[in-house]
């Protein structure tokens, strides 16, 4: 493909970029404000919540000289977008909450920090679901993100904001969350790239909690090519971070050429129930065809306890978000109540206006199952089925390499068609939920468009810390097609 | 005093600041006295985004207190988050332990009256302490102080087994005696690193079961514990005895009134939710850190008090007053290891002239301007007969005021005692020839004309004849 000409650079992978970037055809401020004018140019999608252009260009003069003075690296001045949920310094940290509203953090996140280190230029920060609570965006305090391919439907969510911005190619990359499918769904829905590796990997310190045990930082890119590359240096051990794993930092395109022929794919059967929609069927099957074209072997697989997924999902994080949310109280930063009776007064009304319908629906949720006389039923009970569904990835991973399947049970939906009905939004976490349970990789890739010519995703899983190999398996399929080269008509 | 009808019930609740230089969760210092906010970290403040990460020295001195009361060091402990709400509480929730503490059993042997009593430890926990409120100079508001937000706290929970407000007092005081033997805590209970909470029940004697409990909060003097206590106990019997019941609830010990009132009866009881932090992983201790932490322990207090009375013939007593704290023992070792065979003379000094000027001008014994091999050196001026008992007294002052080292000060001074008999001998002889009449009485059997001679002779030597030769010397020649 060209990259001639500023359409053909905004749609050019990191790779590409960091070609261009190298043989100083382009230069960071050259990329940077490429990208400020398409930010600028499709407002309408709801895309960013902070764009400070002269921070940007600071950043992508920096990266110049750093260029200049004999620095190399794959990531020097390629420009990125960070989900609202990541703090950073320079640009304002909400989580699309109307209690951080223009919240500054003192400090960058280990992510936003370690992408910075190696000369990434921040574009700003993209919009998501209110404390990565969602799964359309549309429980944004700022507002719904839209659907590049489709202005009439939701970009997934929590990290719809990332999904859009990278989908529209108004951004290259974009960090992201993920803690029940919060990066896969949107992926799939936007028709990109989206990565979570496994949990512990890349550092929490500096995102703003949600569910501590499930949060995991990742990606939203073009290609799985650009994953690999731009995860490679996002993850090592954190000493800030007690939950983050202590292995030395890892290349993750190593395994990029390694051809699937004789991977084991394993197929859980329960991905395939009532429940999936025949358009999403057909492009995951046609895309399973494809690996077994590449030489991949088929493997059914059984994940029976999957299905209890959901209500172990519903149970858990909520418990975390409640207790995680406490510190949002009006006293030392965030939105204070300007009327009140006594401290604990102000402490309430700061909470009931700083804090959206969702993200009270699950506090309420967690501090019901935490109660006492109710932990054992369901607090305890869920994290014991948790553990039962991480064995059964455990032992699927014995006969099968990766695992593959939907992300979703449907493409994306429109705005509206679900908010009224929590639970069903709940039910949109279905394929993705396990996996984040068990803190195992996993991915969405492009595979097809299906009802309304909106795009449909594949799940790839993986075992701990195999997230080479899972983007190596990702990156074969996109060499054998081209609908991660897909682009939304208009941008 | 004890009531014949009833029997009183008492556990305590011990909160015994950990003596690490930052907090349990951050990097922030844990320095008493600071600049309101000035020691509160991003994570102390509960900024969005920050994570905690356990302080080992705290992990440490919880396993040395476990050690030290015999209890089980459990291998794997869990923090919990306790949830509520309050201004003084950055995150919305403390971290705590609940179902597995870092430390299990074990127990303290008191001494009450001469009579001795083994009190059963429940648990020992680690936890971090809030924040303060000021409720008073902010014009009707309140200022919030995150400085303390975060210490270290070692909670430890003993059973009911104290039956009088003198044993509750007994345990407290060989609690806070150990945890600054052990160097765990500094005991400073005026600014809170050693606190109590009183549970305290009534039921009639041949019961089994136990009487409904009130928990008293925050006692930080034995003083207080002892008053609130025995308020307390007399509330309930007159409340019981009146037809009334307890109601199980959290009281307040006022000082100044010298009783108990509500704070917070059972039915306003707060649900805390605990769950385990999925911030932090179980924390796990192996055998190897248990055994570095236990090669590194002093010898507790019993040992060495064994030792001092067995190995340096030392009495009860003498042994009871050298190990009143580790500080103190510790000079007591010095001095012996300077002047081996004296324990006797070094306990006499350090406990008389050492600790009568250290109380008197308020000074720490890590402070004084004497230390144990310079009051050895002192000492040793007196087991060769350079300096009388008195002499060296002088000597001690003038150390004590920086004059020098004993030797230098002896020389500076000329304060050598003579101790040459042919000297002495010459002084005795001119004595005896002025004072015919003193000598007189002495041979009519008065006693008190002898002291008057030696007296004029140690006048005449200026101070510095050795007594004890003087002495000898006028009986011989009187005899």
């Amino acid at each position: 493909m060209s990259v001639d000409g500023s359409t053909g650079l905004a749609r050019a992978s990191v790779a590409e970029l960091a070609r261009l970037l190298a043989a100083k055809e382009v230069s960071a401020v050259d990329l940077a404000t490429l990208f400020l004018g398409r930010i600028d140019a499709h407002r309408d999608l709801n895309a960013f919540l902070d764009v400070r252009p002269e921070a940007t260009l600071a950043q992508a003069r920096d990266a110049d000289r750093r260029r200049a003075a004999g620095e190399t690296g794959p990531l020097l001045g390629v420009p990125l977008a960070h989900k609202d949920i990541f703090v950073t310094r320079d640009w304002a940290s909400t989580a699309a909450s109307r209690m951080l509203k223009g919240y500054m953090s003192p400090f960058d996140a280990t992510v936003v920090e370690q992408l910075a280190a190696a000369g990434m230029v921040c574009l700003g920060k993209v919009n998501c679901d209110e404390f990565a609570m969602g799964s359309s965006n549309e429980n944004s305090a700022y507002g719904p993100v839209l659907n590049p391919w489709d202005k009439g439907a939701v970009p997934g969510g929590s990290s719809g904001g990332s999904s859009a911005a990278v989908a529209a190619r108004i951004a290259p990359v974009a960090t992201a969350t993920d803690t029940g499918g919060s990066i896969r769904e949107p992926a799939a829905f936007t028709g990109i790239t989206g990565t979570k590796p496994t949990y512990g990997r890349p550092s929490r310190w500096g995102m703003i909690a949600f569910a501590s045990s499930l949060d995991t930082a990742g990606l939203m890119t073009v290609s799985a090519e650009d994953a690999a590359i731009v995860l490679s240096a996002m993850m090592g051990f954190d000493p800030r971070d007690s939950t983050s794993v202590d292995r030395p930092p890892e290349d993750c395109t190593r395994d990029l050429q390694r051809p699937v022929k004789g991977l084991r794919i394993g197929v859980p059967k329960e991905f395939f129930g009532p429940g999936l929609s025949p358009d999403v069927e057909q492009s995951v099957r046609a895309a399973l065809d494809v690996y077994r074209g590449l030489g991949a072997e088929l493997v059914e697989i059984s994940l029976p306890n999957a299905a209890l997924g959901i209500p172990v999902y519903y149970v858990v994080a909520p418990a975390e978000c409640s207790s995680n949310l406490s510190r949002f109280d009006g006293v030392r930063y965030g939105h204070r109540a300007s009327e009140y009776r006594d401290l604990e007064d102000m402490i309430s009304r700061s909470r009931a206006e700083g804090l959206g319908p969702e993200p009270k629906r699950r506090i309420l949720i967690g501090t019901y199952v935490l109660s006492h006389g109710y932990y054992d039923a369901y607090y305890l009970k869920a994290q014991q089925v948790r553990r039962l569904i991480a064995d059964e990835f455990r032992r699927a991973f014995e006969t099968c390499d990766v695992i593959a399947g939907p992300v979703t049970s449907t493409v994306a939906f429109g705005f509206g068609e679900k908010a009224a009905d929590p639970v069903s939004m709940y039910l949109a976490d279905l394929y993705t939920v396990p996996g984040s349970l068990a803190g195992i990789p996993s991915m969405s890739i492009p595979c097809g468009f299906g009802d309304k010519g909106r795009p449909v995703g594949l799940q790839l899983m993986a075992d701990y810390f195999q997230e080479a190999r899972m983007l190596g398996a990702a990156h074969q399929y996109q060499l054998a097609t081209d609908w991660h080269r897909q682009v939304p008509a208009g941008f | 005093m004890a009531n014949p009808n009833w029997e009183v019930v008492i556990g305590l609740e011990t909160h015994a600041q950990l003596s690490t230089q930052s907090k349990i969760f951050s990097g922030a210092p844990t320095a008493f006295g600071a600049e309101p906010n000035s020691q509160a970290s991003l994570v102390d403040l509960a900024l969005p985004g920050v994570l905690p990460v356990l302080n080992r020295g705290a992990v440490e001195r919880a396993i040395r207190f476990g050690l030290s009361v015999g209890a089980t060091v459990n291998r794997r402990s869990i923090f919990a988050r306790k949830n509520y709400f309050y201004p003084d509480l950055p995150k919305g929730y403390q971290i705590s332990q609940y179902e597995i503490p870092v430390v299990s059993g074990g127990g303290l042997t008191i001494d009450v009256g001469g009579v001795e009593k083994y009190v059963r430890l429940t648990r020992a926990h680690l936890e971090e302490d809030a924040g303060k409120s000021l409720h008073e100079d902010f014009h009707g508001m309140s200022g919030i102080d995150l400085n303390r937000a975060g210490t270290p706290l070692l909670e430890i929970v003993s059973e009911p087994d104290m039956r009088s407000s003198a044993e509750a007092v007994a345990y407290a005081k060989k609690l806070h005696e150990l945890v600054q033997w052990i160097g765990i805590c500094d005991g400073n209970m005026q600014e809170g690193s050693f606190r109590c909470d009183a549970n305290v029940s009534v039921r009639r004697r041949g019961t089994e079961t136990f009487g409904t409990r009130c928990e008293i909060k925050n006692l930080n003097s034995f003083r207080f514990l002892e008053q609130a206590i025995e308020y307390e106990v007399e509330r309930q019997i007159e409340l019981i005895e009146g037809g009334g019941r307890v109601v199980q609830e959290t009281r307040l010990f006022d000082p100044d009134r010298v009783e108990t009132r509500t704070m917070r009866s059972k039915e306003d009881a707060q649900d805390y939710r605990y769950f385990p932090d999925p911030d932090l992983l179980p924390l796990v201790i192996d055998d190897a850190w248990i055994d570095r932490v236990r090669a590194e322990m002093p010898a507790l207090p019993e040992a060495q008090r064994a030792r001092l009375v067995e190995v340096h013939g030392l009495s009860v007593q003498d042994a009871q007053a050298l190990t009143a704290s580790r500080a103190t023992v510790d000079y007591f070792e010095a001095m012996l290891a300077a002047l081996p065979g004296e324990a006797k003379l070094c306990a006499n000094w350090l406990m008389g002239e050492l600790s009568a000027r250290l109380n008197r001008e308020q000074v720490d014994l890590a402070r004084a301007p004497i230390d144990a091999p310079q009051l050895a050196a002192l000492l040793r001026r007196i087991t060769d007969g350079t300096l009388s008992g008195k002499m060296a007294k002088d000597v001690f002052d003038a150390m004590w005021n920086g004059e020098g080292t004993a030797d230098a000060v002896i020389a500076a001074r000329g304060l050598a005692q003579i101790s040459d008999a042919g000297a002495i001998a010459a002084i005795v002889d001119e004595v005896i020839a002025a004072n015919p009449k003193s000598v007189e009485e002495f041979r009519a059997g008065k006693d008190k004309a002898f002291n008057a001679l030696v007296g004029q002779v140690m006048k005449a030597s200026k101070g510095k004849a050795n007594p004890q030769q003087v002495t000898d010397l006028l009986r011989a020649r009187l005899g």
